[in-house]
């Protein structure tokens, strides 16, 4: 028999509020072009991205920290594959661990020529010192800084 | 032995496939609850409650799809609530089940549900959006990306290889083609795998599990009814959950209490489990095991966390060695898995469906021989909900 479908597209907008301390690590970022974090009272760990709670003490976190601009990698990977929604490929993005920071922070890896996968996993290995690199005009959003190879 | 425990009387699950164009979705979680009861013998009057598996809700495209699933499990008029846990929705939902029996309110319950992941046009981009809009959206994450983050972590600390990833897809696409339920069934070789695109490095299209769709239900009861009804069943010994951070960054850098390469919950559950059900060696006492674990590399890891063998990174070399495939020490998922077969809302009861078959005696041609004791895990949320149980004939 014939079996008949039919498409649906679910194309929703929402405006999310970022609260008081995502807005402030933004806002710095923006303003000052440096990452801050929030240090756990008590333990002085150094949360970033920051927030205003640590899951380990569950207590409200302290003061803000300035971070980096160097750090290490800590993960990475390289997307070949084309996702709908999602860059084109290929891109490069992990996380890192800023200087002064304990947990690591997520961006995107700029200027490393993604055409042969292992030389790039080679060049972005774990425990490779990078760098965070601003955009000249920021608008107060991850976008605004990425890691480029330290040197 | 005691006689409150809880058993498993009956199972159904569909024969997984890419799509199922002839059954929209309430039809396809009927389908697996019908098989379900035909396997308990008994009608829908005998179900007291039921528990619907149901993941995000975008992957099949219908807002709250458990209200049409009412009709399906033949809900009405009866308790019914819905679990969602990502990935291990199904075995969350089988443990809630559990619940309501081991609780004494109820005697026959039934836990079901379905997924189309087969229909939605790109898993990945409603995967990302599990991640929070405040810090982590703006990046392409997703569940491969993560879990390829998650392989480079465990090649740097444990040297596991690109090829040594390859060869769990050569094991489980073995054990699939024994399989008529899994979804990819076609046996691979090494060559094949390493040779296939990269997606999200190291994971290649061959390390990645499929988007199936299909159903699976369960009828569970408790240890007096089966006996006053002389049921045949299989018993849940142990079972439990365990959750982690959220922030995919706190498990790396200094000192993580969670560390990305490895499943840190997943073994605090199966600690729980274990010691629920009295075991003390699993590397000796496990038959077989149903791991989650949706990419090759991911499959160290879970058995690592179900302490099969001593440490972290030891599970590399045996499972080389063919100790965890049929016919080998320990077989893990000899259905094929995650790897084989994903239908997300139900790909954890997949493993504990599998599990009881297998201590059953009823598994067919992937029959693990003399199977009496096997465990099985579901992960899920952003690798970071992990839900364990021990099953025994």
């Amino acid at each position: 028999m014939e079996l008949l479908g039919r498409q649906e597209v679910w194309n929703i907008t929402y405006d999310h509020a970022l609260g008081e301390t995502a807005s402030t690590f933004y806002t710095l970022i923006r303003d000052e072009a440096a990452i801050y974090g929030r240090r756990i009272a008590g333990s002085n760990k150094v949360m970033v991205p920051p927030r205003s709670f640590s899951d380990e003490t569950l207590e409200p976190t302290g003061e803000w920290v300035k971070v980096g601009p160097g750090g290490r990698i800590e993960a990475f990977t390289m997307v070949y594959e084309a996702f709908k929604n999602l860059p084109p490929p290929p891109y490069a993005f992990g996380y890192v661990l800023l200087d002064g920071a304990d947990t690591a922070l997520g961006g995107f890896f700029k200027g490393i020529d993604l055409t042969d996968p292992e030389a790039a996993a080679a060049k972005l290995k774990i425990g490779t010192r990078v760098v965070a690199t601003f955009a000249a005009e920021r608008k107060g959003e991850m976008m605004d800084f990425w890691f480029e190879l330290e040197g | 032995m005691s006689g409150d425990r809880v058993g498993i009387i009956g199972i159904g699950q569909s024969a997984f496939r890419a799509r199922r164009d002839d059954a929209n979705y309430p039809e396809l979680v009927r389908e697996a609850v019908v098989m379900a009861m035909a396997d308990a013998k008994m009608d829908f009057d005998a179900i007291q409650a039921v528990v619907y598996s149901l993941s995000p809700d975008a992957m099949i495209g219908i807002g709250n799809a458990e209200r049409l699933g009412v009709d399906a499990v033949g809900g009405r008029s009866k308790p019914f609530l819905r679990i969602n846990t990502g990935g291990a929705t199904g075995i969350s939902s089988a443990a809630a089940a559990y619940y309501h029996v081991a609780s004494g309110m109820y005697d026959v319950v039934l836990t079901a549900g379905a997924d189309k992941v087969g229909e939605c046009g790109d898993s990945q981009s409603v995967l990302n959006k599990i991640w929070d809009p405040s810090y982590e959206r703006p990046l392409p994450l997703g569940t491969i990306n993560m879990l390829a983050m998650s392989g480079l972590r465990y090649m740097d600390q444990f040297g596991m290889t690109q090829e040594d990833m390859a060869y769990v897809t050569v094991k489980n696409r073995r054990h699939a083609a024994l399989n008529p339920n899994a979804h990819l069934r076609k046996v691979v070789t090494i060559d094949d795998v390493m040779d296939s695109r990269i997606i999200s490095w190291p994971i290649k299209l061959l390390d990645c599990c499929p988007q199936s769709t299909g159903g699976a239900a369960l009828v569970m009861a408790s240890e007096k009814y089966i006996k006053d009804n002389h049921l045949d069943a299989v018993w849940i010994t142990g079972v439990a959950h365990a959750a982690e951070t959220y922030w995919m960054g706190d498990r790396m850098g200094n000192n993580p209490t969670a560390e990305h390469s490895g499943a840190h919950a997943l073994a605090r559950s199966f600690e729980k489990s274990y010691r629920m059900a009295g075991i003390k060696d699993p590397a000796k006492q496990v038959h077989v095991a149903e791991l989650y674990a949706p990419f090759s590399n991911t499959e160290f890891h879970a058995i690592d966390s179900a302490k099969l063998v001593a440490k972290p990174g030891d599970s590399i070399r045996p499972l080389l060695d063919g100790e965890f495939e049929l016919g080998g020490r320990i077989p893990v998922n000899p259905s094929g898995g995650t790897l084989c077969t994903n239908a997300i809302a139900v790909t954890a009861m997949a493993r504990v469906a599998e599990t009881a078959l297998q201590v059953w005696g009823r598994a067919g041609a992937h029959q693990v021989k003399g199977a009496k004791l096997g465990i099985a895990s579901g992960n899920g949320g952003d690798h970071q909900i992990f839900g364990t149980m021990v099953i025994e004939a």
